[in-house]
């Protein structure tokens, strides 16, 4: 009997111990977990031995050598990304996340980083007209579950459109090629690094005009993303980026990986604080 | 090695992900279950009311559904206690639930409710006669338990185990929705990434496979060894 | 307390995640989960009849398919069944130029296709475990009577067997509903579908997850009371005298 009570008080103190070391972990402010959602090319993509890369990866690296912290990247689909913040799973979130005023209940958001627009994708050969919404009926459409552009779909064609939602956006370019879906809302830069849809030879095309707004849906750009309480985390952040813009470093790192303009620069004002 | 087009060491390792996925949530099944047994052939209204609620809740919810209750709601819960005790007595600890635990508690938690009905059935299908013997030889309560009560049970009960088993092992697939990376995560990556369905699937099909077959005779042994002096009443039921 | 108390304001005026807009969710969510899990039971009811027969033939070249068949399509997950189906048919190229790709488009079609096949594979080895336990005395007594090989499986056999089968059968419905839940991967709005979107829209696991939790229990034991009252009339003859 007594080898089974040993043996219970082993474990129990493993256990705590193991607890103390992550409070201790927690005391230690220069190390930051950073979630993400992966893949999201050209933002981050796994290579062939499983490790990250893309601009989001290079960038937020940038940011935090900067913010003078150690950073290790959290993976973390979509769905999940924001109770898994609040949850603590990681501190940050630097994953193309839109601020939107529902999210800004949960969540406090860094200064804008990068803003990009949506686009309606369809196979070249259709005639869709986007605008035309009483030609859309029964036609399917694929988006990203939880995402503005789920949001915008479901609220301006959500009595129109089948509205397919999908985890990752690499599932909705995946049934838009093998012919599942009609069309497709996507962001920008994903549309063109996955289908290359600005190329005369694509399959692919845009329909109508790329679309930023409403704001109330689509917000003022991608953000990180912190837990509300973490007020000097943001600050800290908020300053590298605007570090990054004002000596042309995040210009250099936008150059690697896109041939158009992604940019928004944070105003003197914002930079002050 | 099988490359897989470079994804096959990944998938090995997913394949052992699902291995101690399987074996630790059947431990904690196992546990659960008898514990849940106990309080449902317990006399105590309370105790047999709880242990009734679990089973019917555990079985009345489809397993996904749990699985993402506890998975997206357990840490959040977790954090609400935690934060009670940051703001109430300025304690700051943080307990992490990670996702390899957080699939074994979740999995342990609903086949204890299932192993819970099977040790049940098997613990009334001892026979009081045997249990009358040990004490006459003046066992003490825990060594009749350990040396009459359960080898008699784990008889009745081992068809049970095996079948709960086979369906939690099937039943780990799910993790890799809500983000676990077991080999169905694995496959299913490949899969989008590659458009090969079947050079990832059918593998790991055939892993489910082998690893059930060798369960099923495992638990024939097993079943075997249980049934000494049962001879020829095992025969019958084989 | 004022912590908990904020709590469940907060819980309260998260009502706002309740709104006639995911009601409609949810109750669409429902629809289909019923529908999906109907069809797949009906037909895979339909495949299982003559599978279970065949299943019990003296032929090998009958008897050894099926046991394959059910072997592999029970020894292995749902959920890889359905990726096969789903990414598997898009596998063949051109196949969205034919008829087929009309029905195996929509994610329902591949969906219900997988969970027949899992279905059917379950319900084969259900009805053929009540096949072989039909007593030794009714077959004896149909020979008896000079019937025919066809005409006593369809007079004597099939009845007494599925009488036989009601309760495990009542399981696989149960189960079959609850592993319907995986339809939500592949894009299915179902009700597992519904809470998972009122839960990535909201942020809010507990309301979306123990709502629809909720609905399942009711569903399954009205299933459960069906079955109940199913085996009360059918199996009226087994139960002792006087109970």
């Amino acid at each position: 009997m007594n080898k089974w009570i040993t043996s219970a008080l082993l474990a129990g103190a493993l256990v705590s111990g193991q607890f103390l070391g992550q409070a201790m972990a927690q005391d230690d402010k220069d190390t930051v977990r950073l979630g993400i959602d992966v893949p999201y090319e050209p933002f981050v993509m796994r290579d062939a031995d499983g490790k990250l890369e893309g601009f989001e990866i290079d960038l937020g690296n940038e940011l935090c050598a900067r913010a003078n912290l150690e950073c290790s990247w959290v993976e973390q689909s979509w769905d999940g990304i924001i109770p898994g913040l609040l949850a603590r799973k990681y501190d940050a979130i630097l994953s193309s996340m839109a601020i939107t005023p529902e999210r800004e209940r949960q969540v406090m958001f860094s200064l804008p980083y990068y803003n990009t627009p949506s686009v309606w994708i369809t196979a070249r050969d259709r005639d869709i007209d986007i605008d035309d919404k009483a030609s859309l009926k029964g036609l399917s459409v694929g988006v990203q579950r939880g995402t503005i552009r789920d949001v915008y779909v479901t609220q301006e064609y959500g009595d129109v459109l089948d509205i397919h939602r999908y985890g990752s956006s690499q599932e909705v370019v995946n049934d838009l090629k093998s012919g599942r879906l009609d069309l497709t809302f996507e962001d920008f830069p994903i549309a063109n690094d996955a289908i290359d849809f600005r190329q005369e030879d694509s399959p692919y095309k845009q329909l109508g005009d790329s679309i930023k707004t409403p704001t109330s849906i689509f917000g003022k750009g991608a953000a990180m993303a912190f837990r509300q309480r973490d007020k000097a985390l943001a600050a800290k952040f908020d300053k590298a980026i605007c570090e990054v813009y004002a000596d042309g470093t995040f210009d250099k790192l936008m150059g690697e990986y896109f041939d158009y303009d992604l940019s928004v620069r944070p105003s003197e004002a914002d930079c002050a604080q | 090695m099988i490359d897989l087009q470079g994804y096959g060491p990944r998938l090995l390792e997913g394949a052992l992900v699902t291995v101690e996925l399987a074996v630790l949530s059947l431990i904690l099944a196992v546990v659960l279950g008898l514990l849940t047994a106990s309080a449902k052939l317990s006399r105590n209204r309370l105790i047999h009311g709880i242990g009734t609620l679990y089973t019917t809740l555990v079985r009345g919810v489809p397993d996904l559904v749990l699985m993402m209750l506890l998975f997206y709601g357990g840490q959040i819960g977790i954090n609400m206690l935690t934060d009670q005790l940051y703001y109430a007595f300025d304690i700051d600890i943080f307990i992490n639930v990670d996702a390899f635990v957080a699939g074994v508690i979740t999995i342990g938690l609903i086949f204890g409710a299932y192993m819970g009905e099977t040790f049940r059935g098997a613990f009334q299908s001892v026979e009081e006669g045997q249990m009358e013997a040990a004490r006459a030889y003046g066992m003490s309560p825990l060594l009749a338990f350990r040396r009459v009560r359960f080898p008699l049970m784990m008889r009745h009960a081992l068809p049970g185990i095996g079948n709960n088993w086979m369906v939690l092992l099937k039943t780990t697939a799910l993790v890799s929705i809500i983000g676990l990376t077991d080999m169905v995560r694995v496959a299913a990556e490949a899969t989008k990434a590659t458009h090969e369905p079947f050079l990832f699937m059918l593998p790991v099909a055939g892993i489910y496979l082998l690893i059930a077959s060798l369960s099923e005779w495992g638990f024939a042994k097993l079943s075997k060894r249980y049934s000494t002096g049962f001879g020829e009443a095992s025969e019958w039921t084989n | 307390m004022d912590q908990l108390n904020a709590w469940f304001t907060q819980l309260l005026a998260g009502n706002a995640i309740f709104t006639a807009n995911t009601l409609g969710f949810y109750w669409n969510g429902l629809v289909t989960t019923v529908q999906l899990v109907f069809l797949c039971l009906l037909l895979g009811i339909v495949l299982a009849v003559p599978l279970a027969i065949g299943r019990g033939s003296k032929r090998w070249w009958i008897k050894w398919p099926i046991y394959a068949y059910t072997y592999v399509f029970r020894g292995t997950p749902l959920l890889i069944q359905l990726y096969l189906v789903y990414y598997g048919v898009v596998f063949f190229n051109g196949i969205q130029d034919t008829i087929f790709w009309e029905v195996f488009k929509d994610a329902f079609y591949p969906a219900l296709m997988a969970f027949t096949l899992n279905t059917a594979a379950y319900t084969t080895e259900i009805f053929r475990g009540a096949i072989k336990n039909t007593a030794k005395g009714e077959i004896e007594a149909a020979r008896a009577y000079g019937m025919s090989k066809g005409l006593m499986m369809r007079r004597i056999i099939l009845p007494s067997a599925f009488r036989r089968a009601l309760p495990a059968y009542g399981n696989e419905v149960i189960f079959m509903l609850h592993a319907s839940a995986v339809a939500s991967v592949v894009t299915i709005m179902d009700l597992t579908g519904a809470a998972y979107y009122v839960y990535a829209r909201f942020y809010a696991p507990f309301p979306a997850f123990i709502f629809v939790a909720l609905i399942y229990l009711c569903l399954t034991f009205s299933i459960m009371f069906v079955f109940r009252r199913l085996e009360k009339r059918l199996l009226a003859h087994l139960r002792p005298r006087g109970a």
